[in-house]
């Protein structure tokens, strides 16, 4: 009876009963149209700009970028990231269609097992769903295809990423969502878990001052695949920021 | 959480002593206010985000009863079991009933200001089950037996030293002679033996920043990542959450999310931002195997309808306290409650009773900083002044403060009689403090000249001074 108790305390401060059924249906039809309220100037760029944008905020909160122009590119990248930080080659990976579609036994060196992370692995990669430019957060939604400790047990979180699901703000990512999924258990669109995640994990809990690692990976690295031809054409006059 | 708050002014002498605590303070201010003043200058729209939110909360709070039952109905449909608890006991016994019923014996705590309201960790300590606080803050004031002293900065009140000398004295299976060179050292020792916790923990206690009601999720900000793996790990996942937590939609808790990080931390985003719904799905290869939401009023319901309603907007980002000259003075632990800071001497009192907190409302300045950095703009030192309305009222404000107030109120009305006896006192202290200036010490004023001391009026008063100035003005 609690639940009673608790909307019935609510009711008599706002010196109401239950609402009447016109306001219910104005408050769903406002659920149902859930609209987007102020969206910053700096998440609705030019899409080339958006893409960089994305890419400047990733390294603003620390985490590194590398981009590829295919996705047979990625074991290179990958092999090389972990070589010049003197990191193992063992890796966890989510048994992700799009990263088991990839060629990896042209680095025969990188070891791989698909599946979740166990508390032992010390590099992870996982695949992203989206990313948001205006903040440079990867959306990391669980399934059977991308198991959440991957996102928190490695000391090395490596996400690869492709260039067109990069959206400006997070209603954009949304909205993708939105449209893309269907939860088989709750009939809804929501899974278990969606983390967005900014940069690798820290804490100032010691003196105020900012340390990296505190529970969560070290280090947050993202491959990005060029895979949007809208979001290249910014780097014509810089073919550097292709290698 | 037992509170101290009657003894407010005991615990501000106390702190006032404590150099450790005053230099931390000293050493942390500026970087609170400045941080949150970088990202704010980056983001244009900021001011205007700031109504937005305060729009969407009044919303809410306006049809909080729909809210909550759209909300635990799409739990209940994603699997999820709400909890509803009037008072900190309904929540503490639903805690511990699930926590009985799958035989926990160890629980990791994500950061949670409710928890302490609860007083949680007590409760099932007694009943034989060992909680683990995963916040890097909150794990070292565990150690410590301290309460937090701040909403989002735990121990930002402790120095090096005093983590190494925990660390130390809990830790005795590591190495006596290991050196802490310095603040890495520390976080990776806590790091090492927070992981084996998480992996032996049989329930996990998160708190919430928002539940959505379309969705029927909770939501967690942290940057550590201890939360994620608080209610990853274990095969049950609890969230504790207060009723004024609901927002409707995703694209309303995006607003929210553009306000927190710069608020609390100067950040743009936090670094998880987590959206649970839900246990594991059958197919998935990690989450927990339960999912339940404690819901918990603990007085907030007293407060919709009154003046006080406002408040529940709080999104608990801790800007007015980082910016207030109050708690930079006396530290977190001086309210003497879960709450600290301009919100804590507004809602203290709302949840714990204005008699027992009386003296929060009361430990301000009214400078108005809070209000003017409040995401969600409360008018903070509006609601304090109600508060000492009703202290007033109620009988509650000392003798000595009421016969004075009484005398002021007194000479407030009759002007004649006000400028009268203004003009003898600026005369007369101004004729005794001619020499030196100012005054160390006055008969009946020891509790303002202890701290500081009175400069010596000029022997005119303010409206003399006026009237005379706009003679002379005059052709």
């Amino acid at each position: 009876m609690t639940r009673e108790n608790i909307l019935g305390a609510i009711r008599r401060g706002l010196k109401r009963g239950p609402l009447p059924d016109d306001q219910q249906l104005g408050l769903r039809a406002r659920l149902a149209a859930h609209p987007r309220h102020l969206i910053p100037a700096r998440g609705q760029l030019p899409r080339p700009e958006q893409v960089a944008l994305f890419l400047q905020n990733v390294e603003k909160e620390f985490g590194t970028t590398a981009r590829v122009a295919t996705p047979a590119d990625i074991p290179a990248a990958i092999a090389d990231y972990l070589a010049a930080n003197n990191l193992p080659t063992d890796l966890a990976i989510a048994p992700h269609p799009e990263l088991e579609a990839i060629d990896w036994s042209l680095r025969p060196l990188l070891s791989l097992r698909p599946g979740r992370a166990q508390a032992s692995d010390q590099v992870c990669l996982t695949h992203g769903y989206a990313a948001v430019a205006e903040t440079g957060t990867l959306m990391l939604p669980a399934s059977p295809h991308r198991p959440t400790t991957l996102n928190l047990l490695g000391d090395t979180a490596i996400v690869v990423l492709r260039a067109s699901r990069i959206v400006g703000f997070m209603e954009a990512a949304w909205d993708l969502f939105r449209a893309e999924n269907h939860d088989e258990t709750t009939g809804g669109f929501m899974p278990r878990n969606i983390m967005w995640v900014t940069g690798p994990s820290r804490s100032a809990d010691i003196e105020s001052t900012l340390e990296l690692g505190a529970h969560g990976p070290r280090r947050l690295h993202v491959v990005l695949i060029d895979d949007d031809s809208a979001a290249l054409k910014a780097d014509d006059d810089d073919p550097a920021a292709l290698q | 959480m037992l509170a101290t708050s009657p003894a407010f002014k005991q615990n501000v002498r106390d702190a006032l002593a404590d150099a450790g605590l005053q230099k931390a303070l000293a050493f942390t201010r500026p970087s609170f206010a400045g941080r949150r003043a970088a990202a704010v200058a980056n983001l244009p729209e900021f001011e205007q985000l700031r109504d937005v939110g305060r729009d969407i909360k009044n919303h809410v709070l306006a049809n909080l009863d729909f809210y909550l039952e759209t909300w635990a109905g799409n739990v209940e449909k994603s699997g999820g079991q709400v909890h509803w608890c009037s008072t900190a006991d309904d929540a503490r016994a639903a805690v511990l009933a699930i926590c009985q019923r799958v035989g926990a014996k160890t629980v990791t705590k994500g950061k949670s200001m409710i928890s302490e309201e609860l007083a949680i960790n007590e409760h099932l300590e007694q009943h034989g089950i060992t909680p683990v606080e995963t916040d890097l803050g909150e794990y070292i004031l565990q150690l410590r037996h301290e309460p937090p002293s701040h909403i989002i900065a735990p121990a930002f009140h402790l120095n090096r030293e005093d983590w190494e000398e925990s660390f130390r004295k809990s830790h005795t299976d590591l190495a006596e002679d290991r050196v802490f060179t310095d603040r890495r050292d520390i976080l990776t020792e806590a790091r090492r033996k927070l992981r084996e916790q998480f992996l032996a923990a049989d329930v996990g206690i998160t708190g919430a920043n928002f539940l959505i009601a379309e969705t029927g999720s909770s939501v967690i900000v942290t940057n550590e990542g201890n939360g994620d793996l608080t209610q990853t790990l274990p095969k049950v996942h609890i969230v504790l959450a207060s009723i004024e937590k609901v927002v409707p939609t995703l694209e309303d808790a995006c607003t929210f999310l553009r306000l927190l990080a710069r608020s609390a931390t100067g950040q743009d985003m936090s670094v998880y931002t987590t959206f649970s719904t839900g246990a594991r799905r059958p197919d998935d290869l990690d989450g927990p195997g339960e999912y339940h939401v404690v819901l918990i009023d603990n007085g907030r319901t007293n407060m919709i309808g009154t003046e006080f309603q406002d408040m529940l907007r709080c999104i608990r980002c801790a800007a007015c306290m980082n910016h207030c000259p109050v708690y930079f003075t006396v530290g977190g632990h001086s309210y003497g409650w879960v709450y600290p800071g301009p919100m804590g001497s507004v809602l203290t009192p709302g949840l714990i009773g204005v008699d027992k907190a009386g003296h929060l409302p009361n430990a301000s300045t009214f400078c108005g900083k809070c209000e003017s950095v409040c995401p969600v703009k409360i008018p903070l030192p509006k609601l304090m002044r109600h508060w000492r309305e009703r202290e007033f009222e109620r009988h509650l404000t000392p003798q000595t403060v009421r016969t004075n107030l009484a005398l002021w109120a007194w000479f407030a009305r009759r002007p004649a009689a006000y400028r009268f006896a203004t003009r003898i006192a600026a005369w007369t202290l101004g004729f005794l403090g001619r020499k030196r200036g100012k005054f160390h010490a006055l008969p009946f004023a020891g509790g303002w000249t202890d701290g500081r001391d009175l400069p010596a009026p000029e022997g005119d008063t303010f409206f003399a001074r006026y009237a005379r100035q706009q003679r002379n003005a005059q052709p």
